[in-house]
């Protein structure tokens, strides 16, 4: 049998390969279409006997519930979208905060475990181990118990620093009192960030082109520092502050924050915290020794190694595990909900019980959820390009 | 030659004291320059700060078995809460007189896993033993068969309800995703387009969301007059979004195959199904079961939430006994002993992970 005699061969359509893969595509496509329209037209016969309405309208309806923290005004008589958007608010302030502080408390627990002290190696071994196998929301119920049931109330309130007061209705701190020098403060911060930024670019131009090196890291911290002190001495150096105070049965003043807050920080950045240390160590060891050595062999300051040549290698390591760990602690701060705090998922869930729509509401939360998920990743994504290894 | 060299040996100098034995193990592991005894110092005061006093609280001023008035006459943790109701918070609702049998199922379990963990007994009759192992477990829950008396599912409770969520889930998870990690790796543009839309919106979002739709929304999906229970639907929801992540695994595993062989299954005449089932799978499988192990521990410990819909698996059974009077204000001691099961459970799997790792890329 030659070749061509088999290319002319007429094949039949179920043998050739570009047709079947057509026409499995219809009938799996057929297969998810028919499952797709029994599942719908079985709600809508359900929902039409159960005479539960349907669509977003609810959103501009009267919500009639109280929530307990809110970064918005917010009160009973304002609509359940405003309501859902102060969730989402709580649900980004948890997230943001936490991923801070999970971060810092990461890295210095992945570098304690590689730390050549036996004694802080070990403990971090121990937390590590020790934080990662317990469930994060058990660790929420017993962050939260501690709280209502550890700490006593407003009147026998502790106070382990001046200014500082824990009771089981949260925490009150002392903070400076209102004072419109703060705002420009912050302007004078923002600013001061973005020179800092436009004077790295120019630093590194110039260093490339001449040589000569400019002390980004010092002078930045000056600025960025240096500002908003400014901004505060010319505008006369407020210095008044605003301490809690018990008033009945409760502290007025100062900033208190609820122990369903706090209890869910603790427990998210506990419990994330202990993941990241793992990312952190496993990116610093995969850096081999040898680039270090060779570093410091053409004349490289500790500093300089390590901004130079670990780090940028670390990172491209580190990076997609952490990211991927702050969308965990995004999504596990949706356990609020079994704790009270009022972020998406729980006002979402009260909106559910109070019209009885339950598709919209879920789909809601879905959507949400998706979209912190789709924007970090896209971020991701442009990072990854950024930073992957050019090859020759 | 060798032994005027050996001669030389015998009065060599012996290090220094304070370089060897107890003495020079803590000078380069604990107090190696200025930073790290400070270091060791202050870590060593605030252990010293913490441990006593916990230790004091935990074992020295508790109460053990006594009943909740004698816990609040105790200065320190109150593990009575543990020994009075061990039984209630391990098997929830299930009848007081038939207790035996999740236990059995349990142990059962155990036996099963343990027996699993050498990979020398790994066989296609492990798996046989598996499936009867399993179908014994959910007639020893069950009954309703051989004389066994029958216990509906809604009496079903505590940790035989956790594990039972937890091996289900992922054994039925794990065809589910590698079906899914198939279909994204495929050349067909429409199979892969709706496999990477399940994955990665499923992947999106949290656990919680799937478990309230199958608790309120599932129920609207299904005819009048059928219905499933709580725990199925919730199995249901677990199952769909382990898949999900098991997948994105075993793509991991079917991305690290080398083209090389994808070409020697074609050239020796193999069809698709063959290619997978004798060449691609059976290398790409073994590569990824450390993850794997690791997504089972996460399966394990995210069967916490479904408190949140109410089902009564361990955390329930604790929380509805903190909410007995007689034991109100005893959370901590409570919650201390469910972290110390899921510990166990979930430590002794990390532990076996990292010990399959080294054996496998020992084998490499």
């Amino acid at each position: 049998m030659n070749s061509s005699e088999t290319i002319q061969h007429k094949v039949p359509f179920w043998l050739d390969p570009k047709k079947r893969a057509i026409i499995y595509q219809i009938g799996v496509f057929c297969l998810v279409g028919l499952l797709a329209y029994y599942l719908v037209s079985n709600t809508l016969i359900n929902l039409k006997k159960q005479s539960i309405a349907t669509g977003l309208g609810f959103l501009n309806k009267e919500s009639s519930f109280e929530i307990g923290e809110s970064l918005i005004p917010y009160s009973a008589a304002s609509s359940y979208g405003r309501a859902l958007i102060v969730g989402a608010l709580n649900t980004l302030k948890v997230s943001f905060i936490g991923i801070i502080i999970t971060l810092f408390l990461g890295t210095v627990i992945g570098v304690a475990r590689l730390s050549g002290n036996w004694l802080v190696s070990k403990l971090a071994t121990l937390y590590i181990e020790v934080f990662q196998d317990i469930p994060v929301l058990l660790q929420l119920f017993f962050w939260y118990a501690i709280f209502y049931e550890g700490l006593p109330g407003p009147r026998q309130a502790l106070c382990p620093v001046a200014g500082l007061f824990l009771c089981n209705r949260g925490v009150a701190f002392t903070v400076p009192h209102a004072h419109p020098a703060h705002k420009y403060m912050v302007l004078a911060l923002l600013i001061g960030c973005v020179v800092v930024y436009l004077l790295r670019r120019w630093g590194r131009k110039r260093q490339e082109q001449t040589g000569q090196f400019f002390p980004v890291f010092r002078v930045g911290l000056c600025i960025i520092i240096g500002l908003p002190m400014v901004v505060w001495l010319v505008s006369g150096a407020p210095m008044e502050m605003n301490t809690p105070k018990l008033v009945g049965f409760n502290f007025k003043g100062g900033l208190t924050v609820s122990p369903e807050f706090i209890a869910l920080l603790l427990g998210l950045v506990l419990y994330t915290a202990a993941f990241v240390a793992e990312v952190v160590r496993a990116g610093i060891q995969s850096v081999s020794k040898g680039q270090r050595e060779a570093a410091m062999s053409i004349g490289l300051r500790p500093p300089l190694v390590l901004n130079l040549v670990i780090l940028p290698q670390a990172l491209r390591v580190i990076i997609p595990p952490l990211t991927s760990q702050m969308l965990n602690l995004t999504k596990n701060s949706s356990l609020a909900v079994a704790i009270g705090f009022p972020d998406f998922v729980s006002v979402a869930n009260t909106t559910i019980n109070q019209t009885g729509q339950a598709i919209e509401g879920v789909a809601l939360i879905m959507a949400v959820y998706l979209v912190f998920s789709l924007s970090t990743s896209a971020f991701m994504n442009w990072y990854n390009k950024k930073v992957a290894l050019v090859e020759r | 030659m060798e032994q005027a060299v050996s001669h030389i040996q015998t009065d060599e100098l012996r290090p220094p004291v304070t370089s060897a034995g107890v003495i020079g193990w803590a000078r380069n592991n604990l107090f190696k320059g200025w930073f790290n005894s400070i270091l060791t110092i202050v870590t060593l005061f605030v252990l010293w700060k913490i441990v006593p006093p916990l230790f004091r609280w935990a074992f020295i001023d508790s109460a053990w078995m006594t009943t909740g008035k004698g816990c609040r006459e105790a200065t320190g943790a109150c593990w009575s809460i543990i020994y009075t109701n061990l039984r209630f918070i391990i098997f929830g609702f299930y009848p007081y007189e038939l207790h035996w049998r999740p236990l059995l199922a349990i142990l059962l379990l155990i036996g099963l896993l343990f027996y699993s963990r050498d990979r020398n007994h790994w066989s296609k009759y492990l798996g046989y033993a598996w499936i009867l192992g399993l179908a014994i477990m959910g007639l020893l829950m069950k009954g309703g068969l051989f004389g066994l008396a029958p216990v509906e599912s809604t009496k079903w409770g505590g940790l035989p309800l956790t594990l039972l969520l937890s091996v289900f889930g992922l054994t039925a998870a794990y065809p589910l995703g590698v079906i899914l990690a198939l279909g994204r790796q495929s050349k067909m543009r429409g199979v892969k387009l709706l496999c990477v839309l399940y994955i990665e919106l499923i992947r999106g979002v949290p656990l919680i969301s799937l478990l309230f739709m199958s608790s309120i929304i599932f129920p609207l999906f299904l005819p009048e007059g059928i219905t499933f229970n709580k725990i199925l639907r919730a199995q249901v929801a677990i199952i769909l979004f382990t898949g999900a992540y098991i997948a994105e695994v075993v793509r991991g595993g079917l991305q690290a195959m080398s083209r090389g062989q994808y070409e020697a299954a074609e050239s020796m005449g193999l069809n698709y199904y063959l290619t997978m089932r004798l060449v691609i799978l059976p290398q790409a499988l073994k590569i990824v079961i450390p993850p794997t192990v690791s997504i089972l521990i996460s399966a394990f410990k995210d069967t916490s939430l479904v408190v949140i819909i109410a089902l009564w698996d361990l955390l329930k059974t604790t929380q509805s006994v903190l909410s007995n009077p007689e034991w109100m204000g005893f959370s901590r001691e409570a919650y201390i002993f469910v972290a110390i099961l899921y510990f166990l459970g979930c430590f002794s799997m990390s532990n076996y992970s990292r010990k399959l790792e080294r054996e496998l890329s020992r084998e490499d």
